[in-house]
């Protein structure tokens, strides 16, 4: 196979993983907004750990992004 | 229109030989001159007056000290403020460079990786240093968790000593490769606008979509700049606190 054709499908491969990451950001979100609806007093207490999960998980889907990007204009 | 020339470093002018290395003044450095010039006036020029009803800019100044000082208080506890100032800087000068980025032309500092990495490590040693002179041998309590059964207690050591080693890692690729993509996302929007606007008056009408998505797309940047900063510095905190109070 010609290298570039396997560069640019790897890439394609490699943002597969995003997938995973916009799943569990939908997760934490999700999760956060219904127990805010129930407990909305409470919902200002933990919106540092909203934050820090978001940012946990988002930060593995850009590592699959950057190994896309890393193939894409890097190797 | 290549998407990754906004990140080429280039040498405004040289300042020394070492070897073959040519050490110069880079565009990178004078960004990150130009971050630490806006970071003084905001904290010593604005508070200057010391009025007790605070302006504009003094209220943003005495707002950012205050948002920090709380969150480290309740991370790291009243004994972690005596790391207030290391957190503090770490929070500003990388949203400061993170908001500078996003203007047109900028050159975004924190989309190099050897910046975060320098900024992860000087947190990662840092932990290691205060930790061990703190708590002496106490602070490896960090990675044998109390409470778990013997049996797979190797297990969970393990899986604490290579997670606390990949930490430096997640906490400077997280910033840089936010950074990157975003930049390089709206590159790559800013790209369709050109390609169309090529194809006469239809072209304009069709350019207006990723025109407005760029819009969009700058809008968002500029959450992500604000929130990466703050993640960075929480995270600083979080890691600061183990070394600090030691054990679960």
């Amino acid at each position: 196979m010609d290298p570039q054709a396997a560069k640019m499908i790897g890439a394609g491969i490699a943002c597969i993983g995003m997938g995973g990451a916009g799943v569990g950001v939908g997760t934490i979100f999700g999760h956060y907004l219904a127990a805010a609806l129930r407990n909305p007093s409470a919902a200002q207490g933990q919106f540092g750990n909203l934050i820090f999960g978001f940012a946990v998980t988002e930060a593995l889907g850009i590592f699959s992004l950057l190994i896309a990007l890393l193939l894409l204009f890097a190797l | 229109m290549d998407p990754i020339h906004q990140f080429q470093i280039k040498s405004l002018f040289p300042i020394a030989h070492i070897g073959n290395t040519e050490i110069a003044f880079t565009n990178s450095a004078l960004f990150m001159l130009i971050a630490v010039a806006l970071i003084s006036f905001l904290m010593l020029g604005t508070t200057r007056s010391r009025a007790l009803v605070p302006g504009r800019l003094q209220s943003l100044a005495e707002m950012s000290y205050e948002f920090v000082a709380s969150n480290v208080r309740s991370t790291a506890g009243t004994e972690g403020l005596r790391f207030f100032p290391f957190v503090f800087t770490i929070f500003m000068f990388i949203l400061v460079v993170n908001v500078v980025g996003i203007i047109p032309y900028a050159f975004t500092v924190t989309s190099h990786i050897i910046i975060t990495v320098a900024l992860a490590l000087l947190v990662f040693f840092t932990v290691i240093i205060y930790g061990f002179w703190k708590n002496g041998l106490g602070f490896l309590k960090l990675f044998v968790p109390s409470g778990i059964p013997i049996y797979i207690l190797p297990l969970v050591t393990f899986i604490e000593v290579m997670s606390f080693l990949s930490r430096p890692v997640s906490h400077s690729v997280r910033l840089f490769a936010n950074m990157l993509a975003g930049h390089i996302t709206l590159k790559v929007f800013g790209g369709f606008v050109v390609m169309l606007s090529a194809f006469g008056v239809l072209g304009w009408l069709g350019a207006l979509l990723p025109l407005g998505l760029t819009i969009a797309l700058t809008a968002l940047e500029l959450l992500v700049a604000a929130l990466q900063a703050y993640v960075f510095a929480i995270l600083t905190c979080i890691y600061l606190n183990d070394a600090i109070h030691p054990g679960h």
